[in-house]
């Protein structure tokens, strides 16, 4: 059965205290921590951070508790300006990018911060992507043809057809969309999520892709397809402001167009 | 689901699994197709049982068994049992991870949701056949 709820070591704990001296504008950040070298549950820590000296976003008061407070406190970050989808996290009961969410956007009271829901956590923010990233690998990434390129010019496309991929090629693969969506908390394994049927539909609407058919025959699967229930979740947390959801009713739309009525 | 250290085996082979099923569209066409059909045909029930609000037996009886509402009823019938054991499918699928109680539990639901429709169309028959 799906579990609803957690497994005995994973019960989060209540944490350590780091105070801040003589702050001007305090705001306190409880954020997950578990580390796998300790055996213990995990537990939150709570930061307190001068806001008067710190950056606007939730990144810079990470970095910030990173580099003065704790060093201890693991996370990725890489481009901090949306594009790398490596600060994915939950702020605030949302998925999105610590680099583009404001803490003043953040509810009032303590700003929470816990790795991506449902992901095995390799360490504090950092969740264990591999079958995320080998689950878009299944999906071929890829143009794929069976004419060869023309000699001596790319592949062509017209300005409408390549309005198609709009909505679509920003997806910068951060997995908030995923890992928000209860079926794929539930059947991950198997289901492919929002993200990489997004990705694959990418593919499956660009016209210069050929093989269509055999992309539409790898989805055409109970799980790795039909398990989206258009839950919305993915719609409403992606920070690039994409809908997957309606990607995968595209998906499905093409799977019935290509059938008898 | 995640990628165990102790697992030699390439994550991608994980992720292709078993590959496609090559089926699920025709389970999600005819969740709808049932859907649209009871938008009708359960407002004609509603419709039809509140008619029947304060009737007495044999008005009741004679309702069922004039030919349209009798062939509608029996429509209905199946295509309750029918949505409802696609919707139950889902909800076996998304949450029973246990290969022996999914299997078992869909074939219980299948033949209970058979029965079920044959029971009333047996019904509607008898009192429209007058048997």
């Amino acid at each position: 059965m799906a579990e609803f709820s957690l497994p005995k070591n994973s019960k989060v704990q209540p944490g350590k205290h780091y105070p801040a001296k003589d702050a001007k504008k305090p705001r306190k950040f409880s954020i997950y921590r578990w580390t796998p070298d300790d055996g213990k549950n995990p537990r939150i820590d709570t930061y307190e951070v001068d806001m008067a000296a710190c950056g606007p976003m939730v990144l810079d008061a990470l970095l910030k508790i990173k580099n003065e407070i704790d060093p201890t406190l693991t996370l990725r970050r890489s481009c901090r300006e949306g594009i790398c989808g490596s600060c994915a996290m939950n702020i605030d009961g949302t998925n999105t990018l610590a680099c583009t969410k404001a803490i003043s956007d953040c509810a009032s009271g303590d700003v929470k911060i816990y790795p991506l829901p449902h992901m095995p956590v390799v360490k504090d923010l950092v969740p264990d992507l591999t079958h995320f990233y080998a689950q878009f690998a299944s999906i071929k990434p890829w143009l794929r043809t069976q004419s060869p390129a023309p000699a001596d010019k790319e592949r062509l496309q017209s300005p409408e057809d390549r309005k198609k991929l709009d909505g679509l090629y920003e997806c910068i693969l951060c997995a908030c969309c995923s890992t928000s969506c209860p079926s794929y908390w539930w059947n991950g394994d198997k289901y492919l999520g929002p993200a990489i049927l997004l990705q694959a539909y990418r593919w499956i609407v660009d016209t210069r892709d050929e093989d269509t058919g055999a992309r539409l025959d790898d989805l055409e699967d109970p799980f790795k397809l039909y398990r989206c229930h258009t839950i919305m979740n993915c719609a409403r947390t992606c920070p690039k402001g994409l809908n997957p959801a309606k990607a995968i009713a595209e998906i499905k739309k093409l799977i019935v167009e290509r059938r008898a009525p | 689901m995640s990628a165990n250290a102790k697992d030699l085996r390439n994550p991608l082979k994980r992720a292709r699994g078993l590959g496609s099923a090559q089926s699920g569209v025709g389970h999600w066409w005819t969740q709808r197709l049932t859907a649209a059909a009871l938008v009708v045909l359960g407002l004609w029930f509603v419709v039809t049982v509140l008619g029947l609000l304060h009737a007495d037996y044999a008005v009741a009886k004679a309702t069922v068994a004039k030919p349209w509402n009798a062939l509608l009823l029996i429509a209905f019938s199946i295509t309750v049992f029918w949505h409802a054991v696609l919707g139950l499918q889902v909800v076996i699928e998304d949450y029973v991870h246990t290969r022996w109680k999914e299997v078992v539990s869909m074939a219980l639901i299948k033949f209970l949701a058979v029965l079920g429709a044959l029971a009333s169309v047996l019904a509607v028959l008898r009192v429209a056949l007058g048997a």
